[in-house]
């Protein structure tokens, strides 16, 4: 299709460079260098979009970050994005996109019949009607939101690729037009390390889409030149397509950049997107302004339009937006917009200035001929799916309420001029408190409450010239406060200086009597003026209660066109002056970002680190799937050919009880523990006492928490006089180092005693089973009989030739011993175990094996150590030691502690010996009795028990020591099981320990 | 938030973890405090705004503790020093 509405010359696209792309499913030509929103306009398209509750044809509104109206769903597949303002898409070529909030088609949508009971849904509709019965919310939510639409995320994995980037710089520039350039310009010129951020692809804010002259030449001359000598220093990134999103404390901004989303498919070295934190010394923020509507009568109509948007299109991109318009205004901005529509080859109808006062400004567009309507307003628009005409009255001199005749003005497109709202954003977000002013009608930053000033529109500054000269001053003020006291300053050029003159606020146009139109304020969230006036009729007094009310400004543009304009509403309906009304608060970010950019490259595997253990390849050669405990992999089980999940667990739990199997146990956390003090540090640590502890002997320990709960369990074996080797849970091995660290440092630092974590530099492999004695027997040079190496030895020696230390210690109940090998050899000595111990049957067990090794033995995991038990509770009471002072121990005269309902540890056996004990079932004596119903306990562990023959668990129940032999019923009503069990002692298997000792 | 720890420098804050109020010391006997002292210091902490002592933990660096005074309210640090240092500035 042609580019009926482009302009033959001019603008700042690249002729050379046509592109097509789809709008749904429509193709359109355009030219690198537009925007989406832009390419619409010189096809024609103005209708792009349904809103969101009334589903009411919308059409582009703005052009850039604020649009409210143009939303589309950008791309498709795993690369569809919803939301994405059209003013702010860089045409490519192949680009898709397509409407949102329609079904089945833009054209004829059906619940567009919202629009006609938009008298049945105001403000707070959803609360008022569904809320009750709150049962039914769910229901009606799902709906709701089904109905609301909004574009739709990507379902399948993000292919693109994002960065994250840290800097540091003097000073950071937000925004890169000519208040931001002229900054930047001061502070790089003096040397400082400069970062000019701007959000769109070409530096030079509003003066892209203007006719200014700067010492007499095109403005954007002047930014060209300007770019170019910034680009040349060292000390200046330039960030074009960057939006300043953030800003934190400690002077703390996040930016992002928009490196690839410009691009068909950001391919090699180019990440889509990188999210930037920038740690400034001082912050110059030059983020513009942005005009704002005005509220008359369907004033949401495809092809009403800000005035600066139509000005932009037409000077920037070189698109008439229509061929006829009406300029309705309420200050002088109004009239240049006119006159470079005009120039443009635009027939503009009228000019409705709502002042009664003829402005200066009103000087060339008379002379080129437009009608100027003084005193007069459009307080409505005709039209349907494009506006067809604005009905213009006069007003009174008070501004409320209409006199004269009606007179309709046909056009095909409207603009909107009603003054200008600074960008306070940023400086809001930095904690800086507002301050109203009456003759801009908006707020403006008040004093800075971090290192940073503003400078141009976003404080007020509304002229080039002024802006021009405001950055400078902003610049040298910046740079000198980072430390660069010398710097010079830097002239201004000399430029044209268009303001808006004196505004003429009207929050709301009068309507003539008995109409009932729509006049909204948040075209977004399709908030009225009425329904703004509602809520303050029904008590709304807060303009952030009001908001959440409403809806307004919570749309994902956040407000930006509509704010000023509903808290105005706001104090008009409470009767309060609008400073006292306030503004809601701004919140980062100013445009949204990415999930994906904030992960960066922090995502899938890369999220979190992977421990594998030095054995993790063996593992995985010999048909071990793996687990995750916590950041490591441990191998689940071995399977053999022919074999099934169950058979491979059973087959290497029976394995250990009958002939001998190997466990890697390496991810066990090791502290190496040195010093004088070591041993009273570890008597003040652990419940037990440790400071008897023989040399080369190791001793099971327990440690509390301050508030008496069990923390960790482990053996802690002594290798020299101040030399002792912990083991930890693989769970909690950081948080017991740190638990440590913290106590030598804040509460005992007279103690000498030094440590480390020890964990990845030894491979642990368990070597257990009757048989186990007579392999190590056959690979080492210590002496492994019994007399010589007793249970809870340590000895030290050679293991398949390598130098490593054996611990005869016991997890699965078996005669048994851990051994320790320098990580780099764990392979070596674990593949000789391997071969030296064919005839003996050894095989290799994993987690699920030494799960039920541990269940039949009652040895506790992290099930029992859940953060709630105590020593007493998990039948270590008597290791409570009375004859030192440790960590947790005076909280153990609390009365919770010593309660004698308190849950402890059982076994439990399933009594019709078929049915598996469920997981995390609750105990109760009898699954029929009335609820509630008391709860006697609850299961922490549950297996089969190839060795018993029987379907077995651990729990904890009230006195449950007592209890061995009585029944109760373990319920899940999550998973509808219901499985009678008997109490009994949690030493299941062996209970006299025997088999470990012999 | 940028975090001066005493032995490596200026780091950012996902370098450290927060280890508590350094106001509170742990009693050296906790035999001779009542029940009530010893609930104190297990459960109770202060919740000042503005200026506040902290200890914090190199933890993806030195790995030493250190306090901080820090104003709560702006996130500002007056000073950082060893545990066995002393704390100075902010409005305290």
């Amino acid at each position: 299709m042609s580019q009926t509405f482009r302009m033959p010359e001019g603008g700042l696209i690249d002729r050379a460079k046509p592109v097509t792309f789809k709008f749904n499913g429509v193709r359109y030509n355009g030219f690198e260098g537009d925007t989406l929103a832009s390419a619409l306009l010189a096809n024609g398209v103005h209708f792009v979009g349904r809103s969101f509750k009334y589903h009411r044809p919308r059409g582009i509104l703005g052009a850039g970050a604020e649009e409210a109206n143009a939303m589309v769903q950008l791309r498709e597949g795993a690369r569809t994005e919803p939301n994405v303002r059209a003013g702010q898409i860089d045409l490519f070529d192949g680009l898709t996109a397509a409407s949102q909030n329609c079904w089945p088609s833009l054209n004829f949508d059906l619940q567009s019949v919202n629009n006609l009971f938009k008298r049945l849904l105001p403000a707070g509709f959803y609360y008022k009607t569904f809320k009750w019965p709150l049962s039914m919310w769910l229901t009606y939510e799902h709906v709701i939101r089904n109905a609301a639409g909004m574009g739709k995320s990507a379902v399948k994995k993000d292919p693109d690729r994002y960065e994250r980037m840290n800097a540091f710089c003097d000073v950071l520039v937000a925004g890169g037009g000519p208040a931001g350039l002229m900054a930047a310009l001061t502070a790089a010129r003096a040397g400082a390390r400069v970062i000019l951020a701007e959000e769109t692809a070409a530096f030079g804010g509003h003066l892209k889409g203007r006719r200014y002259r700067i010492v007499g030449r095109s403005a954007m001359d002047w930014v060209r030149e300007t770019i170019a000598e910034l680009d040349g220093m060292a000390n200046v990134t330039l960030l074009p397509r960057t939006t300043v999103a953030s800003y934190y404390d400690h002077n703390m901004l996040v930016l992002n950049q928009h490196t690839g989303d410009h691009l068909p498919t950001a391919a090699g070295d180019t990440p889509r997107q990188k999210v930037w934190k920038v740690w400034a010394t001082e912050v110059v923020l030059a983020t513009g302004s942005i005009e704002r509507p005005m509220v008359f009568g369907n004033n949401d109509r495809p092809g009403i339009m800000l005035a600066s948007a139509a000005q932009a299109y037409v000077n920037q991109f070189a698109v008439k937006p229509g061929c006829c318009t009406v300029v309705f205004t309420n200050n002088d901005s109004g009239y240049e917009a006119a006159v470079d529509l005009f120039n443009a080859g635009i027939e503009v109808a009228a000019i409705v200035d709502n002042r009664h006062e003829r402005s200066a400004a009103a000087d060339a567009a008379e002379g080129v001929g437009i009608e100027i309507l003084n005193g007069h307003v459009v307080y409505n628009a005709t039209g349907s799916k494009r506006v067809t005409g604005a009905e213009v009255m006069a007003l009174d001199y008070e501004g409320e309420t209409l006199t004269g005749e009606h007179r309709t003005i046909a056009c095909d497109f409207l603009c909107m001029a009603g003054g200008w709202t600074p960008s306070v954003h940023l400086f809001s977000q930095s904690r800086g408190k507002t301050l109203w002013d009456e003759g801009l009608a908006a707020f403006l930053p008040g004093e800075s409450f971090q290192r940073e000033r503003s400078a141009g529109a976003c404080r007020g500054s509304m002229g080039l010239a002024s802006c021009l000269r405001d950055g400078a001053a902003a610049g040298l003020d910046a740079v000198k406060a980072a430390g660069f006291g010398s710097a010079s300053s830097v002239e201004a050029p000399v430029a044209d200086d268009h303001g808006p003159g004196a505004l003429r606020a009207m929050w709301k146009v009068p309507l003539p009597p008995h109409t009932h139109l729509k006049q909204f304020v948040d075209f977004q969230n399709d908030v009225a003026a009425t329904d703004i006036e509602l809520a303050a009729r029904e008590g709304y007094r807060s303009v952030e209660h009001t908001k959440r009310y409403t809806t307004l400004g919570m749309g994902t543009d956040q407000g930006k066109t509509s704010n000023i304009n509903g808290l105005a509403i706001l104090a008009g309906a409470l009767g309060k002056p609008i400073p006292d009304v306030g503004h809601t608060t701004f919140r980062p970010p100013y445009t949204a970002i990415t999930f994906g950019a904030i992960a960066g490259q922090e995502r899938g595997h890369h999220f979190a680190p992977t421990r594998r253990t030095p054995l993790h390849d063996w593992h995985a050669e010999n048909g071990a799937p793996f687990v995750p405990a916590g950041y490591w992999l441990r191998a689940q089980y071995y399977l053999r050919d022919g074999e099934g999940m169950w058979d491979a667990i059973y087959r290497e739990t029976v394995n250990v009880r009958t002939n001998v199997g190997l466990c890697d146990v390496s991810p066990l956390g090791k502290i190496d523990i040195q010093g004088k003090d070591a041993a009273e540090f570890l008597n003040r640590i652990y419940i037990n006492g440790f400071a008897k502890l023989a040399v080369g002997k190791a001793r099971y320990g327990v440690m509390l928490r301050e508030d008496g709960v069990v923390f960790d369990d482990g053996t802690t074996s002594r290798l020299g006089e101040n030399h002792f080797m912990m083991t930890t849970t693989t769970a909690k091995a950081a948080a017991v180092l740190q638990h440590m660290e913290y106590l030598l440092d804040v509460v005992w630092p007279e103690l000498d005693v030094h440590i480390v974590s020890v964990t990845e530099e030894w491979c642990g492999i368990a070597v257990a089973g009757p048989k186990s004695r007579e392999l190590l027997s056959r690979i080492t040079d210590i002496d492994m009989s019994n007399d010589a190496f007793e249970f809870m030895g340590v000895r030290e020696g050679q293991i398949a030739d390598v130098p490593g230390r054996i611990y005869r210690i016991s997890f699965s109940g078996e005669l048994a011993y851990e051994v320790g090998v320098p990580a780099d050899w764990g392979r070596h000595v674990w593949e000789t175990l391997m071969a030296k111990g064919e005839d003996l049957g050894v095989q290799p067990y994993g987690m699920e094996a030494m799960g039920i090794l541990r269940i039949e033995k009652g040895h506790v995991t992290g099930g029992e150590l859940n953060g709630r038990t105590s020593a007493g509770d998990l039948g270590f009471g008597g290791m409570l030691s009375s004859k030192k002072p440790f960590i947790g121990q005076r909280s153990l005269s609390k009365p919770a502690m010593t309660d004698p309902e308190r849950k402890m540890l059982v076994g439990l056996k399933s009594v019709d010996g078929k049915s598996r004990i469920p997981r995390g079932g609750q105990l109760v004596e009898s699954p029929g009795a009335q609820l509630p119903m008391e709860m006697h306990g609850e299961v922490t562990a549950n297996c089969y028990s190839p060795n018993l023959k029987e379907f077995i668990g651990l729990g904890i129940v009230k006195r449950g020591p007592e209890r061995h032999g009585e029944r109760l019923w373990a319920v899940s009503p999550i998973t509808n099981q219901c499985v009678e069990v008997e109490i009994c002692s949690p030493h299941m298997f062996d209970p006299e320990g025997e088999r470990l000792r012999g | 938030m940028r975090i001066t720890c005493p032995w490596c420098g200026e780091r950012y804050l996902s370098d450290f973890t927060y280890q508590g109020d350094a106001t509170v010391e742990r009693p050296s006997d906790p035999d001779k405090v009542s029940d009530a002292e010893w609930h104190d210091y297990v459960y109770l902490r202060d919740n000042p705004k503005g200026w506040h002592d902290e200890v914090w933990h190199h933890t993806n660096g030195c790995r030493k503790h250190f306090k901080a005074r820090r104003n709560v309210v702006t996130h500002e640090i007056a000073s950082t020093a060893p545990m066995s240092g002393e704390l100075t500035g902010g409005d305290k």
